[in-house]
């Protein structure tokens, strides 16, 4: 008793002790509300995206100048439709909200409410007000509602719901200047509730109210619903709340839906006293007619492939021009430095450090476009249409219409994608789903796919109108879907649900992409991108040149000197040789080639090669492969960088590409190495191993399970070894 | 409250007496009468399917399933599945 009482003591006087910090205002709303619209508007680029603390949902936060002078910390939560928490991602919102002690608790909120929707955004809103937090309410949309003839009497709404009203339109930035006004000034708690516990749930509230020691009946009400899932509360407190609401036989379900409806007539109360709509339109929304189109029975499929088929235009064509730049500016970059300078610490930085840097840079511009493309089908609204399009599709896989979105994501990158499966209500569906979206082939798998493609596939024309390599390709990217789905249909039979699935859904009304949004995701994500995939890169790039270029003992010193002695004893005088190599003007770089060759063998990396090579030696790979296997386990584009370092080692940069490196390797009988049997191989492997330490830890993050990243790693490395292994005792 | 009709969840064969929401014809306008399945009511009901309200089937998914529903005088649309439309009762 005492320790729950002196908590919120102890918080108060240290944030005392802190000095004045700027005001900290919680943006909440329902989904399609332009709560995202505001923050944009509010905030610019001052914004970053962090975790939450003990959950694992993005949190964003920004700055906002509200005056010459005074600033606040936005923060933006996920869209919810009340303080009833579905989904994981609605969880965020009560966990702050309940806690007075949680280091990120808000001085206030800005309710975000769309004026077409009054009476269901007010549900939300009156929640709130409630709970006793000082509130301002940002009437979103007032254009639209005025032109469908809805008219908001604000200084009797202002009185009813006893807070500051802001009338606005968030993506033209008309009204933000006034919210900034008002968010400058002290708030205090709304006067005015709308509901309040009924007495016979009284001795139950007050019980809780006193223990916790809260402010208010709701709140204590609130934990009595939601004890199980308050993430700080204690396991002692969590039974004591269960010993109150058995004692008093309290009925959580029965309670909620009683207070919903009393909620909803007292705002139909304050409506019918403060709006009239006077209906101009008859014709059906513009909306409603734009989706008879686009979920068509035959043209809303046909016109959901159209749009895929363009996101895999932009991600392999258009993408290609950019990608050629970076590539092209890092060797330039990498040759300059190679040309003025010299030395074991340049080696490193240009075979090393640039070397990964260029396998991270390269994907931005394909980056950029996927996220670029899956933010304008959200920004329009046409994503709710995708999953209500394939939910029927993919439930007998054990998916709902939800999981397209983190699929269709899991091309560009699994760790989003993953991160993007929270809006999935069904525990069951959530964890199928984000269990197989790393079979989808992700642009780290590009590069892969890109080089060895090209080696063993000829670049003919297949059928008149295809390409045979753009063919193989497009195989890749099915063979990844076609197991996701398989996956997800065994995963399905396996576990068992907690809770049902369901899929209840607001359709957003279409609308133009706001470009400013598109942008800030765009730059967001390449950001995280960069600086999160960046610096595993370059670690392991830095680590593996180390590996590569120095090895245990002096086994690398007892290599070279032998193939030096073998050299020396072919000929019978200092002189002879001279002359030969005057004769052979090739031998000298052969010779190079040869020592290289057999200090790599000999470093650490090679050594680990080596060792790891009778398990990989039935799926045809060698040591040198080995070594790119064991590095790329981190993450996949870094084979590609691997095997250009292994092949690059100790050689000129100017020793053509990486493609001329590949097909001049030959095997011990003189044949080319990267035949279609290897080459297929390891594309196979390429498509199923779960080689990415970041989808590994975000899964972990997402499950709080270490059993879920642990199984994805065994099943699809499993999947990877069996099917690269049937491939190539099939093929050679 | 009569919000709830707590029976015994009924086979799936028998044809149920009452329309719900899963029965409407294309096009055609009804009003919610009340929620039958107390866990799913409670997402409804924040999502504005409240009893008294008005409900029209806009349309269909390409296989059936889920529906389309717009819902009240400033309407929105909803996306249900059948089976969840199925406990959205119809005053008769």
């Amino acid at each position: 008793m005492t320790a729950t009482l002196s908590k919120p003591m102890a918080v108060e006087a240290a944030a005392s002790q802190a000095g004045p910090r700027p005001v900290r205002i919680a943006l909440i709303g329902n989904p399609n509300s332009g709560k995202t619209s505001l923050f944009n508007q509010l905030t610019g680029l001052n914004q970053k995206v962090g975790n939450f603390p003990g959950v694992t949902v993005d949190r964003k936060t920004g700055v906002s100048q509200l005056t010459a002078t005074q600033r606040a910390e936005i923060i933006d939560l996920p869209g919810t439709y009340s303080l009833y928490p579905k989904s994981l991602d609605e969880k965020v919102i009560t966990d702050l909200l309940y806690d007075k002690g949680a280091d990120n608790y808000p001085d206030f909120v800005v309710v975000t409410v769309d004026a077409n929707n009054l009476r269901r955004s007010l549900l939300l809103f009156t929640q709130l007000g409630d709970l006793g937090l000082p509130a301002v309410l940002a009437l979103n949309m007032m254009d639209v509602a005025e032109r469908h003839g809805v008219h908001i009497d604000l200084p009797a709404l202002e009185r009813e719901l006893g807070v500051p009203i802001i009338p606005m339109n968030a993506r033209k930035g008309i009204g933000v200047a006034a919210l900034k006004i008002v968010m400058a000034q002290r708030l205090d708690a709304p006067p005015v509730r709308c509901w309040e516990p009924d007495d016979a749930l009284l001795p139950l509230v007050r019980q809780i109210r006193y223990y916790f020691n809260l402010h208010n009946d709701y709140l204590a009400l609130h934990y009595a619903q939601q004890y199980r899932q308050i993430g700080f509360l204690s396991a002692d407190e969590k039974a004591h709340i269960q010993e109150l609401t058995q004692k008093y036989g309290f009925d959580a379900t029965a309670q909620q839906a009683a207070e919903t409806i009393a909620r909803y007539a007292r705002i139909n109360e304050i409506l019918l006293e403060t709006v009239t709509v006077t209906r101009t339109e008859t014709r059906e929304p513009v909306s409603n007619r734009i989706d008879k189109v686009l979920t068509h029975r035959v043209g809303g499929y046909l016109i959901f492939l159209g749009i895929l088929f363009l996101l895999f235009q932009a991600i392999f064509a258009w993408a290609q021009y950019p990608m050629d730049w970076i590539d092209q500016g890092i060797s330039a970059l990498s040759a300059t430095v190679q040309d003025n300078f010299h030395g074991p610490l340049i080696r490193l930085l240009t075979e090393g450090v640039l070397a990964g840097l260029g396998g991270v840079l390269i994907f931005i511009p394909q980056i950029a476009l996927l996220f670029g493309f899956l933010a304008v089908l959200e920004e329009t609204g046409y994503m709710a249409r995708v999953t209500f399009l394939m939910d029927k599709l993919m439930r007998p896989f054990g998916l709902s219409g939800k999981s397209v979105v983190p699929l269709i994501s899991g091309l560009a990158c699994a760790v989003p994608a993953i991160m993007g499966a929270r809006t999935i209500e069904s525990w069951k569906d959530r964890m199928i789903t984000i269990f197989v979206t790393p079979l989808m082939s992700c642009s780290a798998r590009i590069p892969v796919y890109t080089v060895l493609v090209a080696l063993v596939v000829p670049d003919q024309a297949a059928w008149g109108i295809f390409n045979l390599r753009g063919v193989a390709l497009m195989g890749l990217y099915l063979l990844g879907l076609f197991s996701a789905l398989a996956s997800a249909w065994v995963l399905k039979t396996v576990l068992k649900a907690r809770e049902r699935s369901y899929f209840i859904m607001e359709f957003p009304v279409y609308q133009w992409p706001r470009w400013k949004n598109v942008g800030l995701t765009i730059y967001q994500k390449v950001r995280a991108f960069v600086f999160q995939a960046g610096k595993v890169i370059v670690a392991i790039s830095v680590l593996l040149w180390v590996l590569a270029s120095y090895g245990p003992g002096n086994r690398q010193e007892e290599a070279v000197a032998q193939i030096m002695k073998r050299q020396d004893m072919g000929f019978s005088s200092p002189q002879a040789m001279a002359h030969y190599n005057q004769e052979h003007p090739g031998y000298k770089e052969d010779l190079a080639r040869r020592v290289a060759s057999a200090r790599l063998e000999n470093s650490y990396a090679g050594t680990f090669g080596h060792l790891i090579e009778p398990a990989i030696r039935p799926l045809g790979y060698d040591w040198k492969i080995g070594i790119a296997l064991l590095t790329s386990f981190a993450a996949r584009e870094v084979f590609v960088g691997t095997i250009s370092t292994i092949y690059s080692v100790g050689q000129d940069a100017d020793m053509g590409t990486l493609q001329e490196k590949l097909s001049a390797e030959r095997d011990a009988n003189g044949q080319p190495f990267f035949n279609p049997a290897r080459g297929f191989s390891l594309l196979v492997f390429y498509v199923f191993a779960m080689q990415c330490m970041s989808t590994l830890a975000v899964t972990y993050r997402e499950t709080k399970n270490w059993r879920w990243p642990l199984a994805q790693l065994l099943y699809m490395t499993g999947l990877a070894y069996a099917a690269a292994f049937v491939v190539y005792q099939v093929l050679s | 409250m009569a919000l709830f009709r707590r029976s015994a969840p009924k086979p799936a064969a028998t044809v149920s007496s009452r329309r719900t929401a899963q029965d409407l014809r294309l096009g055609e306008t009804g009003t919610i009468c009340c929620l039958e399945d107390p866990e799913m009511a409670l997402k409804l009901l924040e999502m504005g399917c409240i009893p008294g309200v008005k409900v029209r089937l806009s349309g269909r998914a390409p296989l059936g399933d889920p529906l389309m529903l717009v819902l009240g005088d400033q309407e929105y649309t909803l996306s249900v599945r059948a089976s969840e439309a199925a406990t959205i009762m119809l005053k008769e």
